[in-house]
This record gives C-alpha cells, sequence and structure tokens, in this order.
C-alpha cells in the first residue's frame, strides 16, 4: 500500500463523526465609510498612506519623497512616462536592484491597511517584495471594512497567486525590538484615489 | 545541533534559570506580547464569535478530513502543483531530496516551518551535500548557532542581542561588539538578499490549505517566504495533514485570528496565497502525516490537530515564560507542544504534560479554543496508566516552583481568570499534582493566585 492509501485509510478510520460547518454570514460587517479607519490602521502599522485626487498628484509625492534617480518601476501605463514600465517576461532577479515599485492594487482593507494584488497587478510576483520601497495605488470606493467582506470580493476570481500586503517588512526578533525592513521593503505608501 | 535529549523539562529548566536576569527579561518580554495579543482582540467586537467559529470549522476539518483532503489533492493538481503523500519524517526527507537530486541542485533556501523542523530536514539534507539556509530571521539566527527554535512564532526570543552580535561578528564578520537590532537586521538582510538571489530551490511551511481551490497561504512578516519562492525554479511546500480549512472564504476568520493572537498585529504583514506556478516554475506539495492520524484516532487528543501555531499559549504560560522553550526537548514547545509531543514519543516526552501548572490561562487565549491545559491533565493520566510517569511528581513540584519564584507575571495572568483553583476544582483531588495535596488550599474564589502567595510566602514580597 502506498503511503497515500495508508494516510487515507488512517485519516478514515480515525475520524470522528461528521460535524456540521457553522454559518458566518453573522461576522459581516456593515459597509460604511472605510477610508478614515483604513488610513489610521496603516499609520499606526508603520506605512504611509496619502488620500490624493488623481495620478498626478501620486507623482509629485513621489518626486518629492523617493530617490526617483534611482530605478523607479511601474505597472501603471499612465506612470511610464516617468518610470521604468515592468516587464512580465525578463528574469524576476533582473529586478533587484530596483529603489521603488508603484502598482496598483485591486483594494484595500480597513481593519488591518492591507492591500489585495494578484500576480496580474504584479507583473511579476517579485516585485512588491523585492523593492526597497513599495508605494500602491487603490480607490476610495474599493476599500472594504474587514476581511470578510475582502474574500467576499476576491470570490471565485482566477489567479495564480495573490497576496494581502499590510505594511512595510518587519522583524522583531532580535529582543523583540521592531526593525522596519526584514527582507522586502523598508517602507510602504498607499495612494487612495479619491 | 545542540540539544539534550537526555534531560527532562525540569533540568533543562534549571539550565535557563540559573541567569536570573535574563529569566525575568524573558518572562516579561512574552508578557509584553500576551498583552499586546489582549488589546488587539479588544479591539473587535466579534472576537469571541470569531474564536468560536474558527473553533467549529476546525471540528468540521477533523471530522471530515479524508474527503478533504481528496478534494486538496485533485485541486492542487488541477492548479499544476505536483502532489505527495509522506507518512513519516523520513518519507518527507527522502521526497524532498529526490526533487532537489532531479534537478541537479546543491543548495536551498527555506522559511519558517515547524514541520521541517519536526523532521530535522536540514540534518537530513546536509548529510547528502545540500546546503540548506533559514531565512526567517529568528530561525537564521538559530540555525548558525546550531541550535532549535525555542518559540514557533519567535525563534530566538530566548537569546540576548548581545549573544546574536556575537553570533553575527563570528559568522558574517560584523564588528565585535556591534548589538543594534537595527544594525544586526541590515547585515542580515544584505547577506540573506544573495542567498535568495542564488538559490534555485525554495521552500515553504504551510499556514492554511484551502480544499475548495487548491491554493496554500503562507504568512509571514519578513517577506523572506516570497523572496524564496518568487525567485526560485523548485518551490516546495511542506504541510501537516491538519493545516486544511474547507473554503476560501474561511481564510477571513483565520487570518483575522492568527496575527493578532500570535503577537496583536491586526494581521501579518504578507498573506501569500499560492496556487499555480509561475511561467518556467514547478511547485510541489508534500502532504505530511507523521503522527497526526494517530492523535486524530484519539478522542480526548484530536482537538489539538485544530492548533494554527500562533504562539499565544505560550507567552502566556507561567511555566513556559519561566523555563524558556528549549527546556521542553521538542520542537513545538510551551503548552500546545505538551499535548502534541507525547503523541510522538510518550516515553520520551512524558515529562511534558506535568511543565504545567494547569492554570487555563493557554486555553483562554486559544483562537481555536483547545482546551490545552485539560488535555494536558488526560495526558497525565494516559502516561502514568503506562507506567511512564516516573518521577512526576518531582516535575509537576518543578513547575509550580518556577512559577512561584516570580509570581509578578502570573498575577496578571491570574486577573485573567481568577485563582485557578476556584475554576478548576478537579486538579485538587488528582493525585499527578503533589503541590496540591501537600498545602493547604486557599479558598480560590477570595483571592487571585498571587494575593494568596503574597499573603502566604515571604519569597513573594522581594520581588
Ligand atoms: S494551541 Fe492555540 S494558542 Fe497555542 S499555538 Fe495553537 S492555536 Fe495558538
Amino acid at each position: 500500500m502506498s503511503s497515500r492509501e495508508k494516510i487515507l485509510e488512517a485519516v478514515l478510520q480515525n475520524q470522528p463523526e461528521k460535524k456540521l460547518l457553522p454559518e458566518i454570514s453573522i461576522l459581516k460587517r456593515d459597509d460604511r465609510d472605510a477610508v478614515p479607519g483604513y488610513m489610521q490602521v496603516m499609520k499606526a502599522i508603520g506605512g504611509s498612506v496619502y488620500l490624493v485626487a488623481d495620478l498626478t498628484a501620486v507623482k509629485i509625492l513621489i518626486n518629492e519623497h523617493f530617490d526617483i534617480a534611482k530605478r523607479v518601476v511601474t505597472s501603471l501605463p499612465e506612470l511610464t512616462g516617468d518610470y521604468e514600465l515592468l516587464s512580465p517576461t525578463v528574469a524576476p532577479h533582473t529586478y533587484d536592484d530596483i529603489e521603488l515599485a508603484v502598482l496598483r492594487g485591486h483594494f484595500g482593507v480597513a481593519e488591518n491597511a492591507a492591500v489585495w494584488l494578484t500576480d496580474e497587478l504584479m507583473v511579476q510576483r517579485i516585485i512588491p517584495y523585492i523593492c526597497q520601497h513599495l508605494a500602491i495605488v487603490i480607490t476610495a470606493q474599493s476599500i472594504v471594512p474587514t476581511l470578510h467582506e475582502a474574500y467576499e470580493k476576491i470570490g471565485q476570481a482566477e489567479y495564480g497567486f495573490g497576496a494581502f500586503i499590510g505594511g512595510p517588512s518587519k522583524t522583531a526578533d532580535i529582543e523583540q525590538a521592531l526593525v522596519l525592513g526584514a527582507h522586502g521593503p523598508l517602507s510602504m505608501t498607499v495612494f487612495i484615489l479619491q | 545541533m545542540k540539544q539534550s535529549h537526555n534531560k527532562n523539562h525540569a533540568a533543562l529548566a534549571e539550565d535557563f534559570i540559573k541567569d536570573d536576569d535574563h529569566v525575568n527579561w524573558h518572562d516579561g518580554a512574552l508578557w509584553y506580547i500576551r498583552e499586546k495579543r489582549d488589546i488587539a482582540s479588544k479591539q473587535i467586537p466579534e472576537w469571541e464569535a470569531l474564536r468560536e467559529t474558527a473553533s467549529k470549522i476546525k471540528d468540521n476539518v477533523i471530522s471530515n478530513l479524508h474527503e478533504y483532503l481528496l478534494q486538496f489533492e485533485a485541486n492542487l493538481k488541477k492548479n499544476g502543483i505536483k502532489v505527495y503523500w509522506a507518512a513519516d519524517a523520513g518519507e518527507h526527507n527522502a521526497i524532498v531530496y529526490s526533487i532537489l537530486r532531479e534537478k541537479g541542485i546543491k543548495e536551498m533556501v527555506k522559511s519558517k516551518s515547524m514541520l521541517t523542523e519536526e523532521c530535522n530536514l536540514n540534518e537530513y539534507l546536509e548529510e547528502r551535500g545540500i546546503e540548506v539556509i533559514n531565512s526567517d530571521l529568528g530561525e537564521y539566527i538559530q540555525q548558525i548557532d546550531n541550535e532549535p527554535p525555542s518559540h514557533i512564532v519567535l525563534p530566538c526570543i530566548h537569546k540576548r542581542k548581545e549573544e546574536i552580535g556575537e553570533l553575527f561578528h563570528e559568522h558574517l564578520g560584523t564588528e565585535k561588539g556591534l548589538c543594534d537590532p537595527t544594525l544586526l537586521t541590515r547585515v542580515a538582510r544584505k547577506h540573506l538578499r544573495n542567498i535568495f538571489l542564488s538559490r534555485r530551490a525554495a521552500l515553504t511551511g504551510v499556514n492554511f490549505a484551502v480544499a475548495e481551490t487548491g491554493e496554500y497561504v503562507v504568512c509571514t512578516n519578513e517577506g523572506n517566504a516570497d523572496m524564496g519562492a518568487h525567485l526560485s525554479e523548485v518551490q516546495i511546500a511542506s504541510m501537516g495533514l491538519e493545516k486544511l480549512i474547507p473554503k476560501k472564504m474561511h481564510l477571513a476568520i483565520f487570518l483575522r485570528l492568527l496575527a493578532r493572537s500570535a503577537t496583536g498585529q491586526p494581521i501579518t504583514i504578507y498573506s501569500s496565497h499560492y496556487k499555480k506556478p509561475r511561467e518556467g516554475q514547478e511547485m510541489h506539495l508534500i502532504l505530511v502525516d507523521a503522527g497526526r492520524t494517530r492523535q486524530l484516532g484519539r478522542p480526548e487528543f484530536r482537538d489539538s490537530l485544530k492548533c494554527i501555531k500562533c504562539g499565544a499559549c505560550m507567552n502566556t504560560c507561567p511555566v513556559y515564560r519561566k523555563s524558556g522553550g528549549l527546556s521542553y526537548h521538542n520542537t513545538i514547545s510551551g503548552p500546545i507542544g505538551a499535548i502534541l509531543a507525547p503523541n510522538l514519543d510518550m516515553k520520551k516526552h512524558a515529562d511534558l504534560p506535568y511543565a504545567s501548572t494547569l492554570c487555563g490561562s493557554c486555553s483562554n487565549v486559544c483562537p481555536v479554543k483547545i482546551n490545552i491545559h485539560e488535555q494536558l491533565y488526560a495526558w497525565r493520566q494516559v502516561i502514568a496508566k503506562e507506567g511512564y510517569a516516573g518521577n512526576a511528581k518531582a516535575l509537576s513540584m518543578k513547575a509550580m516552583a518556577w512559577t512561584l519564584s516570580s509570581p509578578g507575571n502570573f498575577a496578571k495572568a491570574g486577573k485573567a481568570g481568577r485563582w485557578f483553583l476556584s475554576n478548576l476544582p478537579f486538579v485538587v483531588n488528582n493525585k499527578f499534582n503533589p503541590w496540591y495535596k501537600q498545602r493547604e488550599m486557599p479558598d480560590g474564589s477570595q483571592d487571585s493566585f498571587s494575593e494568596w502567595y503574597n499573603k502566604n510566602n515571604e519569597n513573594g514580597k522581594k520581588k
């Protein structure tokens, strides 16, 4: 008998009588203006967040806050006049030297400030992790209160890889001292388009 | 690996508590995390409903595991992920080795995975000429010190920064005496980035596996799992059978609970949903039993399989905080480790269910509502019946002694649920709890434990 068969047989033998799944719809929140809550949490976890009118405002803020003399990449066609457009076909390793990546996110989650991105929006899966700084553009209307509404929104959407990203990478492994910038970005900035 | 297999929890803890200042630091650091967990949970009005729901979902998983495993396997295949089944650690390790060998890969980067620690994967591969580097900072530090992790979420919480500075000096050539956490983290970041960029294979653990869709979720704060996985041509995931959840929408419940329970964060920085390999990449997933089906067959202990490895039970445990994770001589330490380990090797781990005061604080914080302290008690009975109890009396006395040696933090635990006697009258008459037999018991309903202690013990007043 293969291990697969052995394991499955042992599971069948040993699993208790079937218990039903609980109802989870009660955990959902009413829809309300989630933007202020989102911004508050993002700041609390060490990220930056700006409410902006349009992408021109985004550009101005980027030029002000980041070293754009270094390599800046983006997936937004509107920004390619200023920054390098990401390529889906080159080796992911070639993005090792990017200072800033500007990506679009599907939506934000107010309770934890996370943004949902899928590989389609990342262009390459490595981008939001390998950049020194990460900037993500979402719309105000897209922000949902909690993860329950978030998964409802994701629904059965197809992707090869998707992630909630909620802040700059961090560690507290050395004596519980919080350090931003472990292996991923040193900072995360979210631009909320009104 | 620096590990003592012939000492029991009490003896190993004696080593740990020699350094008074250090123990107090450890105790306080973990209690601080426990407090962050309390603050985070109180911000969620539906917190208790979330715990209850999570626990019920896991009840369903445990009772329907056979079907979910088949569903998950079919969906993984549909997604282009190769599936393997491993009955034990040896088979798991051999599978990883065969995947790497086929590709001629000699170096691999690995993110945090307690399962592969449990399997001793690194040692196994190293014996066969394959180098593995742990990429989680805490696990990396433990690896260069040739020591196992002492905590499932905070692998090197027992180490002081001076010790870590010394390790970095020795292994990464930093200046002697450098121990600033930010500077050390920067050095590790630079060093590990080169590792990520040069490794063709990456292995990750799994936090949650979704039967409905065949995807799995990996949670990190550092971004190390993703750095490894997205730069690799061969991605391997190792998971215990119990990591399954039925539907994607259930992730909302578990992700809301996990980070808040673990560190008080609203969510881990990265919650990565891996579903299909990217162009030019292979993905492999290994389903590991290694004692889980046996635990499934033990009615009083099967609920331990609900664990989502948040570490909250460790942070709150007065014995864990005072004795350190390494004293549990098992990959998973603390209260949950003490109910998982006897299933793996009852004789070797017979001491662990005694490394507890049965105060119940662990069960109170557990996000999936595992009755941890009741299982600790139940294990003592099984162990005694099987004749492994040995010097049980001495062991549980020790657990009490550490707790009592500095009741400061226990006082706070006491407030959460008053002095455990009143909550848990059953422990009083338990003959495996000699501490109770030898002392007159206070009236539990009146005093909190530490109030009683302070009234009754001179030493308690010193601290
Ligand atoms: S037993 Fe509960 S509290 Fe302990 S690590 Fe597991 S889920 Fe967390």
